[in-house]
């Protein structure tokens, strides 16, 4: 599903690299977690692998189901099947969620070549998901994010993965700013989008998240690199021992 | 004092070879009176403190400069609207396209028929603030426009009108020099809704008195089209009477040069008055909003609302001043200018104004101007939202503010869909 081999990237203003051979490979319907020490490059990855501005890439490739990522715009890589639940979703004052959503949407179809929903049967999808996720009328009304608790924001981030239904979903941290019921509730909420063609790179700094979204594979990130390999047993490792460890054993 | 020679020029220039309008002996002296004082004050030229972001030259310049005529296929604003339909073609008021000028709740008549009469109510209102608007700022052209303006529309309303007032300008001859001036009565308690549209001409100059009584209301929505190389000068001066609302909306597209000013004086206690405006400008496009108001009274409102879109090199301007006088307790002002500008050729020129002379009062007021939030463009386009249309939904958030201000909801989502349209023709 999504193939990283040997990414290389920078910041392009101050040409700090940040990612110096990021290789990973996840398969269709697997659950893979990336760990790691602040500033290790975990977030870097999410925003190079969805499109963000003020990154360049110096070497290595990023395909999703063998067509190149970085090639394409944001808008395209979202068409293609990849969405970024982001680390801190950004309010949008004037445009309420609804709109944004049923925009969103139907961009995402009409790029596939499929028809637009309409208002109705966009209304009829977006309240059964919605009412899963404890999102209630007046959220959907509002502007997006816009006056949303930390909580809130993250199940609309939820939403959006539920209604725009890609392949590869990228969570950066998105347990961050979330109380244990909302946690739960967000974790439940990917958890129902699992499946067998669905793949999930899940960024966290703790282990607590992978308790709800049980990873297949977890991997720890450390100065741009992925260091090690493992089962959700290296996740528990981590919240036992810490990161020095095994960034020791590597060193 | 003695003018300085450059105003006494083009202001001769402008005058000569101009007569008065004929009229009664009212008229003549309201005329006679306003060009008494254009002499006085003079045109504005780029040096007065108030047309330093503006330049007015072709505003007065003796002729007025050509401007194309937009073939237009667009259905006109607030078509789908029950109204009561003024047309006016380049200045001149068209009967035959307009429905007939009787409604319950309103007198409503010509100037050009009115400032013929001995007696009318319009005496007491022609001329008379406009004059009182021309202090502390000098509004030369207002005043020029109600010496020589022949026609316009005289509305006196009696209680709540059936329908709204839509004044129709329409521009067809490419040459055509307009004036027009409007005397809108209140009486207490009534109500009217107003709404304008249309380029009217190639240079277009339009006053409008508005004394609103005790416990009446106005309400003003008006199109500014969409010829690119029109140009106007609009100003309205609104005397607001207690209990009273004053409520105004004006989207502005295209046009090559306009000032819009709106001067209202509250004088009666716990009035309301609301201005806003949206503009999106593209390319050679000038855009002035000048606003003054005084609070003469306790406990008013105001509210003054304005949000630009420039690209291409586009140019606005905001010039919004809040004047609480002495005594004027409880006032409760607002004013917000802000700016999106879509490209580094554009510029938004602001001089927000706050004078205060009363200790109890909450009055606040800010200007930005700023480019598209990229971190929200970011994240509509990692929805699968194109950047085009992306950028569209990001603009329309922007102007949102100015358009809630639109009380009517079929007005207001007339004009959303042709700011909509605006939009997507650009992409």
């Amino acid at each position: 599903m999504l193939e990283i081999n040997n990414l290389h990237a920078e910041l392009e203003e101050g040409d700090k690299q940040i990612l110096k051979g990021v290789t990973l490979n996840i398969g269709p319907g697997e659950v893979h977690a990336i760990m790691g020490p602040n500033g290790s490059g975990k977030s870097t990855l999410s925003y190079i692998l969805s499109g963000r501005d003020g990154y360049s890439v110096t070497d290595g490739s990023a395909k999703l189901d063998g067509v190149d990522l970085l090639e394409m715009e944001p808008e395209e890589r979202a068409a293609a099947g990849l969405f970024l639940a982001f680390q801190y979703p950004v309010e949008i004052p004037g445009v309420g969620n609804m709109t944004f959503l049923r925009t969103a949407v139907n961009a995402q179809r009409k790029a596939r070549g499929e028809e637009e929903l309409s208002a109705g049967e966009f209304l009829k999808i977006i309240r059964e998901k919605a009412k899963t996720l404890k999102i209630d009328a007046d959220m959907l009304k509002r502007p997006v994010n816009v006056g949303f608790s930390g909580g809130e924001k993250k199940r609309n981030e939820i939403l959006q993965m539920a209604m725009l239904e890609p392949k590869m979903c990228i969570l950066d941290e998105t347990d961050s700013g979330l109380d244990v019921d909302a946690m739960k509730l967000v974790s439940e909420g990917v958890n129902a989008l699992r499946d067998a063609n669905r793949s999930f790179l899940v960024i966290t700094h703790y282990q607590r998240l992978l308790d709800h979204i049980q990873p297949d594979v977890v991997h720890i990130m450390a100065n741009g690199r992925i260091i090690k390999t493992g089962g959700p047993e290296l996740a528990l490792e981590v919240e036992n021992n810490g990161y020095a460890d095994i960034l020791a054993e590597v060193n | 004092m003695a003018l300085p020679k450059l105003k006494q020029d083009a202001t001769a220039a402008r005058l000569v070879g101009l007569a008065l309008p004929q009229g009664s002996a009212w008229a003549t002296a309201a005329r006679q009176e306003a060009l008494a004082r254009v002499a006085a004050m003079g045109l504005p030229t780029k040096r007065d403190e108030y047309w330093r972001y503006t330049d007015p030259a072709s505003l007065i310049a003796p002729q007025a400069p050509a401007a194309a005529v937009f073939e237009n296929t667009e259905q006109p604003p607030f078509d789908a609207i029950d109204r009561l339909r003024v047309v006016f073609v380049d200045g001149v008021f068209d009967a035959a396209a307009s429905d007939p000028l009787e409604m319950a709740g309103l007198e409503i008549a010509r100037l050009a028929d009115v400032t013929q009469l001995d007696v009318h109510w319009a005496k007491d209102l022609m001329g008379q603030l406009e004059t009182a608007g021309q202090s502390p700022v000098e509004r030369p052209i207002a005043a020029l426009n109600t010496a020589f303006a022949t026609d316009g529309i005289v509305i006196r309303a009696t209680g709540k009108a059936a329908k709204p007032v839509n004044l129709i300008y329409l521009h067809r001859d490419e040459n055509s020099d307009a004036q027009l001036h409007h005397l809108i009565k209140i009486e207490a308690g009534a109500d009217l809704t107003l709404l304008e549209n249309g380029p009217a001409a190639a240079r277009f100059s339009k006053v409008a008195e508005v004394d609103i009584a005790d416990g009446g209301a106005f309400h003003h929505v008006r199109t500014q089209g969409r010829d690119h190389e029109r140009r106007a000068f609009t100003a309205c001066f609104a005397r607001l009477g207690a209990e009273s609302t004053f409520k105004s909306f004006t989207l502005t597209v295209n046009g090559a040069l306009t000032r819009n000013e709106t001067v209202l004086t509250l004088t009666g206690d716990n009035a309301v008055a609301h201005v806003a405006g949206a503009c999106v400008g593209d390319g050679a496009f000038h855009h002035d909003d000048t606003v003054f108001v005084t609070h003469d009274a306790l406990s008013c409102e105001s509210r003054q609302v304005f949000k630009k879109v420039l690209r291409n090199g586009a140019t606005g301007v905001f010039q919004g001043k809040i004047l609480v006088k002495e005594g004027a307790q409880k006032t409760d002002g607002y004013q917000i200018s802000q700016s999106l500008l879509l490209d580094e050729d554009s510029q938004f020129l602001a001089k927000p104004e706050l004078e205060i002379y009363a200790d109890d009062v909450a009055c606040s007021h800010g200007s930005t101007s700023g480019a598209i939030d990229e971190t929200a463009l970011f994240y509509l386009r990692s929805r699968g939202v194109p950047h085009k249309q992306a950028t569209d939904l990001l603009t329309l958030a922007f102007l949102a503010e100015a358009l809630d201000e639109i009380e009517d909801p079929a007005l207001a989502e007339d004009l959303q869909g042709r700011l909509e349209g605006w939009l997507a023709r650009r992409r």
